[in-house]
């Protein structure tokens, strides 16, 4: 995590930049949880870290997918609505399946191959109508978001759709179960980000998409396939929103149009928090994780403590997502003294 | 004699006037809330429903329904339905009390028969008819199943919905319910009434407190998340959860006899097709219908739960 900003655009006083870069939003976080930690002991109890890393798997795995969205200089607000139409066309497709394929391992790599086939459709798609349609991001998955949250409510009728429940039983323990200690979602988030974080600083497509994000017309100039990239990037979003809902499903077995309201802004303050650019042209997987971690933390010690009324909560994230990035911004600032100024 | 025949042509009268009226076409507009959560849903399932019902039984009225997204958009919908449909009666399922009393009214003032439902106008005497479900008694309800249950030194939890209205209500009835009995709140924490939410708080609860012996949703949605989240824990053999509303998931777990979910209280989204009946009523029958209908929230036990028992709704 810490040599990332090797391959990033951002020249001299390299050694500098990494420190305060990296340590910024972590940093936070550890403020954060001492916070949480003097308020109510059982804040860093076993059972208390692994809800909290479960939880924000779910964010995080969708902001591992933001950050290639954003560092490209797009953005995708559909990812909320979009994970609530895959997980209940999972579940209609699961239940439908049970005829045919039996209660077994089958229907539900079954449901899941349909999630994988999904997110990747809808991800090009949005992709698609940006680049070829020539359609700004925000428009285009303004536009899916609520043709996605519609057609929840209606496969469901307006209700709850349902996991059958001896499907459930099989399909359960893929959100309860731990290895090694580990939830499996935690297990998840890792390998995301991991994968993630090779794909960004560590191949051509990851440097192509901070070149096309400082500067589109520059990178279609040095050759770069800007549109398949673009369109690449919302792929990536699609898979990961895919993924997001196949360990989200099984914790509760429904999905309804309350299902992932407002996600795509928590993940890309997650996105944001962690350091990535809102105007693209560079991006921090390991940064993204930290401030997904981050947003969970906040409702966590919330509902650990009393002092706060609860009326206040909503203002007291936004006090600390907004400090948090003020953070990360004040210390770039800082560095900037030493080096080139930026385009901003 | 004199008197009786003046009756019976006035009478006759009367009969060849409603006739008239019946053959004219009735418009009924219904005007709800788009289905958002799982109570809306059911909401707008039973309007579906209620509209089929109706026409079908009564050719000359049409109704009809259309769902808003936000209050203002809903306080479009009346005027389109004013405008465009030229409605005789309005059903109306405010989204929100003070944005919506004004355009309400404005309706009221073209002559239409006015009934609201769940939601009260910020200013009195603009409806005709008034449908309600009771939060009070829902809170109320509540905690005289706790006092049941529970007594001196016994620990309680409570997801709280979103903050409105309607949840002071249920939330006060229900503390003043519990008043005095030696129960102890260990904490309420809004959960939105939403599921993934109530699967949160409760987590965070159950880390934060060894001993719960009951926890008060208040919402069918909000409990089936608290119950995940207590069999992740497995603590169910701790605690008893009481939701409220009337979700056929829970109806049906009260019907197996749940230790988990012994009960629920009742506050029907079908109050819409209440609404809607009474407002017909207003055009077919010959009693009066103009008042206030305030339903009951009754404790639905294994012994009653099928009486509340919908398995084609959504809800």
């Amino acid at each position: 995590m810490t040599v990332q900003a090797h391959e990033g655009v951002k020249p001299a006083k390299r050694r500098f930049s990494i420190d305060y870069h990296t340590m910024g939003p972590l940093l936070a976080l550890i403020v954060l949880c001492l916070v949480g930690f003097v308020l109510n002991p059982a804040f860093l109890s076993e059972g208390n870290v692994t809800n909290l890393l479960t939880r924000s798997a779910f964010i995080g795995i969708i902001a591992v997918g933001g950050t290639f969205v954003i560092t490209a200089g797009g953005i995708d607000l559909s990812v909320g609505s979009m994970a609530a139409v895959i997980s209940g066309i999972m579940i209609i497709v699961m239940n439908g399946a049970i005829d045919t394929m039996g209660v077994g391992v089958q229907t539900v790599l079954f449901g899941c191959l349909v999630s994988v086939v999904l997110g990747t459709a809808a991800g090009f798609l949005n992709g698609f109508m940006t680049t070829k349609g020539k359609i700004e991001a925000f428009i285009v998955t303004l536009g899916t978001m609520g043709i996605y949250r519609s057609l929840v409510t209606y496969f469901a009728d307006g209700g709850t759709l349902s996991l059958d429940f001896d499907i459930r039983d099989v399909y359960r323990p893929v959100y309860y179960d731990a290895v090694l200690g580990v939830p499996i979602p935690v297990i998840v988030f890792a390998l995301v980000a991991i994968v993630g974080w090779v794909l960004l600083n560590r191949t051509a497509f990851g440097r192509y998409c901070m070149a096309i994000g400082s500067n589109e017309t520059v990178a279609r100039y040095s050759a770069i396939k800007v549109d398949r990239v673009k369109t690449l990037t919302y792929v990536i979003q699609g898979l990961c929103v895919s993924v997001a809902t196949i360990i989200y499903v099984p914790r509760l077995g429904s999905a309804s149009s309350s299902t992932g309201v407002l996600w795509e802004l928590e993940a890309i303050a997650a996105v944001i928090i962690g350091g990535t650019m809102l105007k693209g042209g560079y991006g921090r997987i390991g940064g993204t994780v930290v401030g997904a971690i981050m947003l969970t933390t906040i409702g966590n010690i919330l509902n650990l403590t009393d002092i706060i009324s609860n009326y206040l909560n909503g203002a007291v994230q936004g006090v600390i997502i907004i400090a948090a990035v003020w953070l990360q911004r004040g210390n770039l600032g800082h560095l900037n003294i030493f080096r080139r100024k930026p385009s901003a | 004699m004199q008197i009786l025949k003046t009756f019976a042509v006035a009478a006759l009268g009367a009969t060849a006037l409603a006739g008239a009226a019946m053959a004219q076409e009735v418009t009924i507009g219904v005007s709800i809330p788009a289905a958002t959560h799982g109570w809306t849903g059911g909401l707008n399932w039973h309007a579906q429903q209620a509209e089929m019902r109706i026409e079908e039984q009564h050719p000359e009225i049409d109704i009809v329904l259309v769902a808003a997204d936000g209050p203002s958009q809903q306080a479009n919908d009346l005027e389109d339905l004013v405008a465009i449909h030229d409605i005789d009666a309005l059903v109306v399922l405010p989204f929100e009390s003070e944005p919506l009393t004004g355009p309400v009214r404005n309706v009221k003032e073209q002559g239409v028969f006015v009934t609201v439902v769940d939601r009260g106008l910020s200013q009195e005497g603009i409806e005709d008819v008034y449908v309600a479900g009771n939060n009070t008694a829902l809170g109320a309800v509540s905690a005289e199943y706790f006092l049941s249950r529970l007594g001196e030194g016994d620990n309680i939890v409570i997801l709280r919905g979103i903050p409105t209205v309607i949840d002071d209500e249920r939330f006060n009835a229900f503390m003043d319910g519990i008043e005095g009995s030696g129960i102890n709140v260990l904490d309420h924490e809004y959960a939105n009434w939403n599921r993934d939410d109530g699967f949160e708080v409760m987590q965070d609860f159950l880390s934060r407190f060894p001993d719960i012996d009951g926890v008060w949703a208040q919402d069918d949605d909000i409990a089936l998340g608290v119950i995940e989240a207590v069999r992740q824990a497995g603590r169910e053999d701790e605690m008893f959860i009481v939701g409220g509303a009337g979700m056929k998931e829970v109806i049906e777990m009260v019907m197996d006899g749940s230790e988990l979910i012994p009960v629920d209280v009742l506050y029907p989204p079908a109050m819409i097709a209440t609404a809607m009946d009474v407002t017909v009523a207003h055009f077919t029958s010959n009693g009066p219908v103009s008042g206030e209908y305030i339903l009951g929230a009754p404790l639905i036990t294994p012994e009653n739960a099928e009486n509340f028992y919908f398995p084609d709704s959504p809800f």
